[in-house]
């Protein structure tokens, strides 16, 4: 069967123009099945676990929380509630270690030895009961956001502005990440949640046309996906894509599949599409169907040094630590740790942060891996320029932030870069131009 | 051929006087009226365009200067004598501006502030520090040390110590404020120089918290609340904070009973007395009697 897939797979498949293929390293996780990691001891919840404003914390210390709660409230229009995924106590709210290298204000729950992670409320809310802006509230009030990896909060995306309609609805299963395979696992074993949730939010946007882009190097989840489609009786096509990086970017995946240029500074929904992570979409369901707010995700915890490289299904705020020991622990030859993938993932210092809704992964790397290679000066290759997705110029972006020459990255539109690091990748001088870059768009941004 | 040279030579000599005349018209017909002080004022000033008196640059400083919006003291860079001097060749005052210098709110160099992880990357810049995951220190707000800011300075004013902290020289510093622009963590602070007491830390954290990550850190004891006059200092967010209003209060007494040095009573350069005798690190109260 898998076989017949892959032959079907070669005949044509779509991408987007340029990007890179590293080495994909899924083997090491994409065949383990989904794991419910049990509780630990100890939960910490950062305010700020999305893009927009911090949530506003609604419990005092000492107070009795039970799985599901909602313990901070959003924050602004652009934010989230939040929910404790354990019963037990909260024992401080203060600052703690976050995953971006700050310490943020954040919410401490000591767990109960006993608690479960069955959830005992009963559906509550139908879908189709529901207005627009109830359902756009009801996603806030359930914290979802996407689970791709930037975190943003989900309501504001699918509240479609009126005069923009959504003519094509496409989930995001790309996972062009190397090493990552969450995305990989809950299309397969969640396929039935998966359908479920993209006929709920296809009846609120009013999309004519619904499809799912899979890289074509997840062949059993393609099928997964079409047999669980034709038997929901819910029409939605299965696009397999090209292997390459970053296909997962939401521009790429339209050029890919439309053909379709989303315009600099614009967003896909002025193009008439509304791009959405698949784990997003599986939450909106859990949300709806079994009254189960965003207090779990799937991680795949991966790497040539993780002991049992696996994809845990994980109550959020688990700190780190506890999670690699949950995977076997890390060999001796572990040197580095990234939260997500090895192209865009941020590297840790410490393992004492917690999980959060916008962690995909955790990744532990050895030394042949990481192995830094020495700078040298630019030779005027223009493989960057081959590289990037987005046909700029990271040579000379990199070279004028390294002058401080900010107003002019800003002429060369540096502000469209999404960091995918492809030009990095390809540099055969090592130098670092995406790290370059990301300077740059802070200090554009700071100085505006 | 003797015509044909006569020719050439001609038509570029009219060609010549007819541009001639065209720019004299435009000279004419087309002049700004511009107050010729502007350039004399703009030829006194230290052209430096740095922007520390909030301008753009020296010119339109010097064309504010002479329309007289505002004082010429305004102007840092200039040495007391060339202020002097505009004022005199303008005949107006020169006004009092008290000079500001950048102080640098953390103490925590490389002896004093724990680190995490060893930084790898290539970028060896601050701001390339700061995208991994905020570098390598284990104080989230503490100076990273690989001097951004000694690096944007036009003035020469700021050096790496061997701690690895920059450091100020008042006598330099122009209070352009480049400095308070590049740092990733905002450390800079422009201060009038009779600010003598400054806490230097900015770290949230609490008790042996705050001092286990570094042992400069402001751990919110509230010594120098207690001993310094009433309102001047308070803690704030677990961390002290000097209230400038009283600032004519202030004296070195608020400093003395510090236990980690994160209040410090500065003339002139910073980072330069330091206590001689170092306190073990995470030292807690029971160390107090042994010292």
């Amino acid at each position: 069967m898998i076989g017949t897939a892959q032959n079907e797979l070669k005949d044509r498949l779509l991408t987007f123009r340029h990007g890179v293929h590293p080495e994909e390293f899924k083997e090491l996780s994409n065949h383990q099945r989904i794991e419910r990691m049990p509780f630990v001891e100890e939960y910490i919840l950062p305010l700020l676990q999305h893009i927009g404003a911090p949530s506003k914390p609604l419990v005092h210390k000492g107070q009795r929380v039970r799985r599901g709660d909602m313990v901070a409230e959003p924050g602004s229009f652009v934010s989230v509630a939040l929910h404790t995924p354990v019963d037990g106590t909260v024992t401080d709210v203060g600052l703690y270690g976050h995953p971006n290298g700050q310490m943020l204000p954040a919410i401490r729950i000591k767990a109960d030895p006993f608690s479960t992670q069955q959830l005992d409320q009963p559906p509550q809310r139908q879908p189709e009961e529901l207005s627009k802006a109830e359902f756009i509230a009801a996603i806030q009030q359930a914290g979802i956001v996407g689970l791709g990896g930037a975190a943003f909060p989900a309501h504001v995306k699918f509240n479609i502005p009126e005069d923009k309609p959504c003519r094509h609805l496409m989930l995001n299963g790309c996972e062009c990440e190397p090493f990552l395979t969450c995305d990989h696992r809950v299309m397969v074993e969640y396929a039935e949640e998966l359908i479920d949730g993209t006929r709920i939010l296809q009846r609120f946007v009013q999309a004519e046309k619904v499809s799912i882009a899979i890289e074509a190097n997840k062949p059993d989840a393609v099928i997964a996906l079409r047999e669980a489609s034709s038997r929901a009786g819910f029409p939605m096509e299965v696009v397999p894509l090209k292997v390459k990086y970053p296909q997962g970017a939401e521009k790429m995946m339209i050029s890919a599949i439309l053909g379709e240029e989303v315009p600099a500074g614009k967003l896909p929904i002025d193009v008439g599409v509304l791009v959405s992570n698949v784990g997003t979409i599986v939450a909106l369901s859990q949300y709806f169907r079994q009254s189960q707010p965003l207090v779990e995700r799937v991680i795949t915890v991966t790497g040539t040094a993780v002991r049992r490289p696996a994809n845990v299904l994980v109550p959020l705020g688990t700190p780190m630590r506890d999670l690699v020991e949950f995977c076997g622990g890390v060999t001796e030859a572990a040197t580095r740790i990234l939260l997500g993938g090895p192209m865009m993932g941020i590297v840790q210092k410490s393992l004492d942060t917690p999980v959060v809704k916008g962690t995909s992964g955790i990744l532990v790397l050895t030394e042949r891996e990481v192995q830094d290679i020495d700078t040298f000066s630019c030779i005027r290759c223009g493989r960057c320029l081959e590289a990037c997705p987005l046909f700029l110029n990271p040579a000379r972006l990199g070279l004028l932030a390294r002058k401080g020459l900010w107003d002019d990255m800003e002429d060369y539109n540096a502000l469209d870069c999404f960091e995918c690091g492809s030009c990095s990748y390809v540099c055969p001088s090592g130098i670092p131009l995406v790290q370059s870059i990301k300077i740059g768009k802070a200090m554009i941004r700071e100085r505006k | 051929m003797i015509a044909e040279i006569f020719m050439a030579v001609g038509i570029l000599a009219g060609l010549g006087l007819l541009f001639a005349i065209v720019l004299a018209v435009a000279y004419k017909k087309l002049r700004v009226e511009e107050d010729p002080r502007i350039d004399e004022v703009e030829e006194m000033l230290p052209h430096a365009n740095c922007g520390a008196c909030g301008e753009p640059g020296c010119r339109v400083f010097a064309e504010k200067v002479v329309a007289n919006e505002v004082k010429i003291s305004k102007c840092t860079v200039s040495s007391q004598a060339a202020i002097e001097r505009i004022a005199a060749y303008l005949g107006v005052e020169a006004g009092k501006e008290e000079k500001r210098v950048a102080r640098l709110l953390c103490a925590g160099g490389r002896k004093e502030a724990h680190s995490l992880a060893e930084y790898a990357g290539t970028l060896r810049t601050c701001r390339g520090e700061a995208v991994v995951a905020g570098g390598p220190k284990a104080c989230a707000w503490g100076c990273l040390g690989l001097g951004d800011c000694v690096d944007v300075c036009d003035f020469d004013a700021l050096y790496l110590n061997d701690d690895g902290l920059p450091t100020v020289i008042p006598d330099k510093c122009t209070a352009c404020g480049d400095c308070v622009e590049i740092c990733p963590k905002n450390l800079f602070e422009l201060m009038p120089e009779s600010r003598k007491l400054i806490v230097q830390c900015k770290s949230l954290l609490e008790g042996s918290l705050a001092e286990s990550k570094c042992s400069v850190a402001c751990t919110a004891c509230g010594r120098c609340v207690a001993d310094a006059p009433e309102g001047l200092i308070e803690i704030r967010s677990n961390l002290a904070v000097v209230n400038y209003e009283l600032n004519h209060l202030s004296s070195p007494e608020a400093t003395l009973r510090c236990p980690t040095n994160a209040i410090v009573w500065v003339e002139g350069q910073q980072f330069e007395k330091r206590p001689t005798v170092w306190l073990p690190l995470g030292r807690v109260e029971k160390y107090t009697e042994d010292i």
